[in-house]
């Protein structure tokens, strides 16, 4: 129900007052309303929900988030597999 | 595909969950609300690879499965009238009514048609003008905004044979009655990111204040998870209280303004019964008075079936965390998807469906692949 | 002051709808209903042996011989879409079903059931493109009929074959035969054929067109028998309505085993990807027209893939999964992440009318 899906919005046209994108996910490209993000421009990327975009990608937020992660990434493969903490608990069969 | 699969990278999850690993010391019970997460947690198996000192229970954030019973007959009631094309979203056509379904109804010779945007449900209406167009408007916030824009849409065009029947419910009072309840286990929340990119998360930050739960916006990708995850156990590890926003890709904490302007111009609030739960107070949203002829409750004045639901399905404890799927004795036996006695193994984001789709068995892979 | 409901235990829900007494679509999608319609109506009015095993085909003997026989009718809607038509998907498809058995396909009946005011060219565009795919495949169109149905009761042209062929030698493919340890072989990349007919339909466009992939795999199953011993291929399938999903699941409950995928070995073209997740759907449940699985003896593995490689329809031939002791009757998966998973059966229909 809250299937939302980011794609890049690659034309603008304006269908008798009604903002509409053609938005690119993947290799495919559907149409969406923009009516409630009148802000967005060809290039940005936007959440599409049932046809509608209902936001644009905070692109530097999104670098962030990444960045972080891959921060986080980079430590732990660099403190390695031994340090198991002690406290932790782990769950059912594991894989590593 | 972008802003998808970078996350969903499984490097940066294990990272994350290494260090939820490092900071968890004792149990602790979570809940994600969004049907949707539910969808990747279980998918994924995140249960499987978590500590098991984290509990994740899902919520009651599936539209589909709180619809009220009664809402499904009126819209089988609709839906059977021969002068009228029922149109809907794919998931509400096998959800139980009282005594039959929309599937059911298509199946002896109703006009239910099945449509992935409500702009569809207009062009319909434009090509039939001598049959009443019915569109089953189900949905959280999220969707919302797209049901008005529809209706105003349908007003500009001056269509006589459009009208919306809407079915909309808002997660901040559920949660609420979930924190209100002496029986409530859960103590850390992922709050809907979609929902959250409409209506921003300032009514979380009372919900977070007034009850002393953490609350995350969390996003809908498996690291958006983990990531929200890892936040919360920091916060319950350290006592603290606060909302964070995960999934500031999308969500600020205003919102949407265009959105919430085209929400209030359609509808408002209102005392709403959840299925399986009850009545919970300005939980719902219903179409204004100015908008009448856009209501297919009111041009169709059907009546209240009153129907009461019954019997063995558990989905009210299952929607509020207190009871998991494998819990209910119905289970994978009498409850499947194929005949599902309760929404939440109908709809695609259910708890129920989505255990018995994915999680079913323990499953132990003897087998290794080259 | 509001009062919010309180919880005692109080269970709720409604009545189960319980079985269907009528049809409904999803009995027609490949997935659990349909296999439920064939256990409890057909199979019991029917019941012999050839029938029994369930597979795409039948094989009879018939004066020494091994004669197989298929029947398949063709309902796809649109009638016409970007890599084929109702008419040259009714050829591959019939020769496919009698592929799966290692079965050389010889001729093919063709009955028509054609809806009042069809336009007669577009009745020839699908009569053209049936005799193309049959003359390129190799078969004859041997016999036919044609029936008319009043306007509004058949949407345009549907399409009945029946499809004979011989076996050569004493090849025996089923179904039932997969044993634990032997790979699980899929031909290329899925979802093809559903998403290309979807895209026509919802009004998807894609920056390359997806293409059906409908084709003719008898030659592709040729090559994959020669040079490997009898017996080491023990059975083939194409994933047509249901996919991927329906394909394994209905083997490893024909043969009593569990299966085991490997998510990251399944290929899937970026475009089908990408209407996968805007629609919501999962590509292991969308049909495919011209690929297949091949459940294989570990030894002779390399050798089929070897094979199928050099085959224009096997380029990206790829060892997807392995059979299990364990999980009999169930199909999981090994997702990015290292958990397993359920692939289950697909109880209803994704996508309605697709072959």
């Amino acid at each position: 129900m809250c299937l939302a899906i980011p794609g890049k919005i690659v034309s603008i046209e304006d269908a008798a007052g009604l903002r509409q994108a053609r938005v690119q996910f993947g290799g495919i490209i559907r149409e969406a309303s923009l009516e409630l993000v009148p802000e967005a421009q060809i290039g940005d990327y936007v959440l599409v929900h049932v046809g509608f975009a209902i936001s644009r990608i905070d692109e530097d937020e999104a670098k962030q988030t990444l960045a972080d992660l891959e921060q986080m990434a980079r430590l732990t493969e660099e403190v390695g597999a031994d340090e198991m903490p002690e406290h932790s608990v782990q769950n059912g069969p594991s894989r590593q | 595909m972008r802003y998808i699969d970078e996350f969903r990278d499984p490097r940066l999850a294990k990272s994350l969950i290494a260090d939820i690993v490092r900071h968890v010391t004792r149990p602790w019970v979570l809940m994600e609300i969004c049907g949707g997460q539910t969808h990747t947690l279980v998918r994924y198996g995140f249960d499987e690879l978590l500590p098991r000192y984290i509990e994740l229970v899902h919520g009651p954030g599936c539209p589909v499965c709180v619809t009220p019973l009664d809402r499904v007959d009126k819209a089988i009631a609709i839906a059977s009238r021969p002068d009228v094309i029922f149109v809907s979203y794919g998931d509400m056509l096998r959800v139980p009514g009282s005594k039959s379904d929309l599937f059911q109804v298509k199946a002896a010779g109703g006009d239910v048609r099945v449509v992935y945007s409500p702009c569809e449900a207009v062009k319909i209406a434009e090509a039939n003008p001598d049959r009443q167009i019915v569109f089953f408007g189900v949905g959280f916030e999220t969707t919302a905004p797209a049901h008005a824009l529809t209706v105003l849409q349908a007003h500009r065009l001056g269509l006589l044979n459009f009208s919306l029947l809407a079915s909309h419910v808002l997660v901040p009072p559920a949660i609420e009655t979930l924190l209100q309840s002496p029986r409530n286990r859960v103590q850390g929340f992922i709050a809907p990111g979609h929902v959250c990119t409409i209506v921003g998360y300032k009514e979380y930050e009372q919900l977070a204040a007034r009850h002393h739960v953490p609350i995350v916006v969390g996003g809908f990708e498996p690291t958006d998870l983990l990531e929200a995850i890892r936040e919360l156990i920091l916060q319950l590890e350290t006592g603290r209280a606060e909302v964070v926003n995960q999934y500031a890709r999308s969500v600020s904490r205003a919102g949407n303004l265009a959105a919430q302007q085209a929400i209030e111009l359609v509808f408002e609030r209102c005392d709403r019964r959840w299925r399986g739960i009850g009545f919970i107070p300005k939980s719902g949203m219903r179409i204004r008075a100015e908008f009448a002829q856009y209501d297919a409750e009111r041009v169709f004045g059907i009546e209240e079936s009153g129907a009461e639901e019954a019997s063995e399905c558990i989905a009210a404890d299952v929607l509020m965390g207190l009871k998991k799927p494998m819990d209910c004795p119905a289970f994978g036996s009498v409850c499947v998807p194929e005949s599902p006695l309760g929404a939440p193994m109908v709809s695609s984001e259910g708890a129920c469906a989505a255990y018995y789709r994915y999680r079913r068995h323990e499953t132990q892979a003897s087998g290794e692949v080259h | 002051m509001s009062k919010f409901p309180e919880f005692d235990g109080v269970l709720t829900c409604p009545v189960s709808v319980g079985v269907s007494e009528r049809i409904l679509l999803g009995h027609g999608s490949g997935g659990r209903l349909s296999a439920e319609l064939i256990q409890s109506v057909f199979l019991p009015a029917f019941d012999n042996t050839a029938l029994n095993h369930l597979n795409d085909q039948a094989i009879v003997d018939f004066a020494g011989k091994q004669l197989a026989i298929t029947t398949d009718t063709f309902v796809v809607k649109p009638l016409f879409f970007p890599g084929g038509d109702i008419g040259s998907l009714a050829v591959h498809g019939t020769i496919n079903d009698l592929a799966m058995g290692g079965v050389q396909p010889l001729y093919l009946s063709v009955a028509f059931i054609l809806e009042e005011g069809l336009e007669i060219d577009a009745l020839r565009r699908v009569v053209t493109s049936l005799q193309r795919a049959a003359e390129e495949a190799g078969v004859q169109v041997v016999t036919g009929d044609t029936k008319v149905v009043e306007k509004g009761h058949g949407d345009g042209l549907f399409i009945n074959t029946t499809g004979i062929g011989i076996v050569p030698g004493r090849l025996h493919l089923s179904a039932d035969q997969a044993t634990p340890g032997d790979r699980v072989i899929l031909s290329g990349p899925i979802g093809d054929h559903g998403i290309a007919i979807l895209a026509q339909r919802e009004g998807l466009s894609f920056e390359t067109t997806i293409q059906s992939d409908s084709a003719a795999l008898h030659t592709l199953v040729r090559a994959m028998l020669q040079g490997v011993p009898s017996g080491a291929i023990r059975c083939m399938r194409d994933p047509t309505r249901g996919g991927l999903s329906s394909t394994a699941n209905e083997i490893a409950a024909q043969s009593k085993v569990g299966i085991v995928l490997q998510e990251e070995k399944i290929p899937v073209r970026e475009e089908v990807r990408g209407a996968c997740e805007l629609l919501g759907l999962d590509p292991l449940y969308v049909a495919n027209e011209g690929k297949l699985v091949a459940v294989v003896d570990p030894a002779a593995a390399e050798a089929v893939l070897k094979a199928m490689r050099a085959h224009p329809l096997g380029r990206e031939a790829c060892i997807i999964g392995t059979v299990t002791e364990s999980n009999r009757g169930t199909v999981v998966m090994r997702t990015a992440f290292g958990t397993m998973r359920i692939v289950d059966m697909l109880p209803g229909d994704q996508l309605p009318r697709i072959c």
